[in-house]
């Protein structure tokens, strides 16, 4: 039975998010056939992303654009939200596991009375109806989930739902849709950007991971290089974070993000439990340590022992070689 | 100040995991109070003295979590309420949490709500907003600072690694990330107060709940570990030749490059 499959997209920084296409694909899934409506909401004119939605798979796209919905807050995205929800009715919405999808999700699910299948990796069609894969203990273990009763409400995790291709013949239509929005009761005062290069440690494709053994915030910096090398992102364990060499928002493990990345490469790390919680489910890893009793090197793809101040700098030397010559 | 923690027992982040008839093993296991949460208690306990009033920590779960909310206790909280739901229910899921929390803060003046921002075992992060929403209160997730004067608050969340200021009013629920505080550990004085603080149990039937009223709206059919990851291949030599190998099979290989 065909089923309209609402999707909620995201953008950041006037980009969509990747995530937002996987969230297509999996709503294409779902539809069994029926529509995939993609919604954007901002400020200004949202057509053009509207008009990416489609291209991604999407069969129309409903914008919401209001000055009150520039920057994210809870009340003024549910309001949003909730208007094409009402105008719609889909028998399902998808949005990506990110910050914003963590943050309104809940919110909007409690509103509905549905239930909520956050942070699924995986679908597949079981018995009676689609069965939701995700992962618990911060992925040392996975869980299968369906929906008992009401709408089936998920949000995916970054990068590990396939995007389909994009189209660019594909069109459909763009409607908008007006929302009153009020009676915001968190307001976003600044925002103070710590990331650097933009980009973000869920969505990364490579990850460089620092541990203890960068020795300082200045060992940070060849990582760092690599990752931007790479156009990857920075990562850490929490004994690096710990002992004050970075910020904790960059910290991977189970307190703290948890990755799945194509190429992880792990420079210093050990490889405590709790760190390889964090990213033990990325596709490919490397370690770079000098230790070559490391535990990190048990659930290592490739491992290289020796002193990461000398193996790093020549490896981002290599790529780079690699990328002047390809 | 009526200030209120929402606290879960989970496993030690340290445990392995194992799997016996279709259920995580936990003979054995260590059990703490989830980190998410250690760092709420601690804040409100922080706004406590800073601001007067009382810190009490509320639990859904069953008689074993006890223990970890002697802890809280013997941190600095005042009272902590287990809903124990042992004999009444079999499954639940975020829904049903929600729904037994907002029967007893139904009855409960809160002027903030303190939880962690996940749960490191179901990892969901949904009872804390969905709460707020059926409270009608507001809530800014994934905090590490915050300081109230009067009505408003101010607090620095972290947004995927970058620092947003949010600016609001009581009450409110908050969700709490790590870099808030550092938790304390309980001191032997701490311990021995807590011995004798109240502890007080309440039943779904206390909050004028049926089963029926929170009945779950999803389902775990299974639960399993991932493949294990088999050891890959340590590349030898010299760092020079070991960087170019790298390359080449990261290229060739397993082509992420």
């Amino acid at each position: 039975m065909s089923k309209n499959i609402l999707v909620i997209a995201e953008a950041k920084e006037g980009e969509l998010r990747n995530v937002s296409f996987e969230a297509i694909a999996l709503g294409k899934t779902l539809s069994e056939g029926g529509e995939v409506v993609a919604t954007i909401c901002g400020e200004g004119d949202l057509n053009s992303m509207a008009e990416e939605l489609i291209k991604y798979g999407a069969d129309r796209a409903v914008t919401v654009a209001n000055a009150e919905l520039k920057t994210y807050t809870p009340e003024g995205f549910t309001q949003a939200y909730k208007a094409v929800i009402d105008q719609e009715s889909p028998d399902g919405i998808v949005m990506g596991h990110t910050s914003i999808g963590k943050d309104v999700t809940p919110k909007l699910a409690s509103q509905l009375e549905t239930g909520l299948i956050s942070d699924v990796t995986e679908v597949e069609e079981g018995d009676d109806g689609f069965v939701f894969t995700r992962p618990i203990y911060s992925g040392k273990a996975f869980e299968k989930k369906v929906v008992t009763e009401g709408i089936t409400f998920v949000t995916i995790r970054p990068n590990n739902i396939a995007a389909l291709e994009k189209d660019d013949s594909r069109s459909g239509d763009v409607s908008s849709l007006d929302v009153d929005v009020q009676n915001i009761r968190t307001i976003i005062k600044e925002v103070i950007r710590k990331t650097s290069e933009g980009v973000d440690l869920s969505e990364a494709k490579v990850i460089v991971a620092g541990g203890r053994a960068v020795k300082g915030p200045e060992g940070f910096e060849p990582l760092q290089e690599l990752a931007d090398e790479l156009g990857g992102a920075v990562g850490a364990s929490r004994a690096a974070c710990d002992a004050g060499y970075c910020d904790y928002s960059l910290q991977i493990g189970q307190t703290g993000k948890v990755v799945t990345p194509d190429l992880y490469i792990a420079c210093g790390i050990s490889g405590a439990i709790q760190h390889l919680a964090g990213m033990s489910n990325s596709k490919v890893i490397v370690a770079i340590n000098k230790d070559p009793e490391s535990n990190i090197f048990s659930i290592a793809d490739y491992g290289l022992v020796g002193d990461i101040f000398e193996i790093v700098p020549k490896l981002t030397e290599e790529i780079r070689n690699m990328k002047v010559n390809a | 100040m009526n200030i209120y923690v929402l606290l879960k027992r989970t496993f030690d982040t340290e445990e392995k995991i194992s799997i016996s008839n279709g259920k995580i093993e936990d003979e054995g296991a260590e059990y703490i109070i989830n980190p998410y949460d250690e760092y709420a208690v601690e804040e409100a306990i922080n706004l406590k003295d800073a601001h007067g009033g009382e810190v009490t920590v509320v639990t859904v779960g069953d008689e074993e979590a006890e223990k970890q909310l002697r802890t809280a206790l013997a941190m600095g909280a005042d009272k902590s309420v287990l809903i124990n739901t042992e004999d009444d229910l079999e499954e639940g899921d975020q829904y049903t949490t929600v729904r037994i929390l907002e029967a007893y803060f139904k009855e409960n003046e809160p002027d903030i709500i303190l939880a962690g921002n996940v749960a490191i075992d179901e990892a969901s992060g949904q009872v804390g907003p969905r709460l707020a929403e059926r409270l009608d209160i507001p809530f800014v997730t994934t905090i590490t600072d915050i300081s109230i004067d009067g009505e408003t608050v101010n607090i620095e969340r972290d947004v995927e690694g970058d620092v947003e200021k949010v600016e609001t009013t009581l009450p409110l629920l908050v969700t709490c990330q790590q870099g808030l505080n550092e938790p304390r550990y309980p001191s032997l004085p701490g311990i021995m107060k807590a011995k004798k603080k109240p502890l007080e149990e309440i039943e779904i039937d206390d909050l004028d709940l049926e089963e029926d009223d929170v009945e779950a709206k999803t389902k775990t059919l299974e639960i399993f570990l991932p493949p294990e990851k088999q050891a890959g291949k340590i590349i030898e030599g010299e760092p020079d030749e070991q960087v170019k190998e790298l390359v080449s099979l990261l290229k060739n290989e397993s082509k992420v490059l």
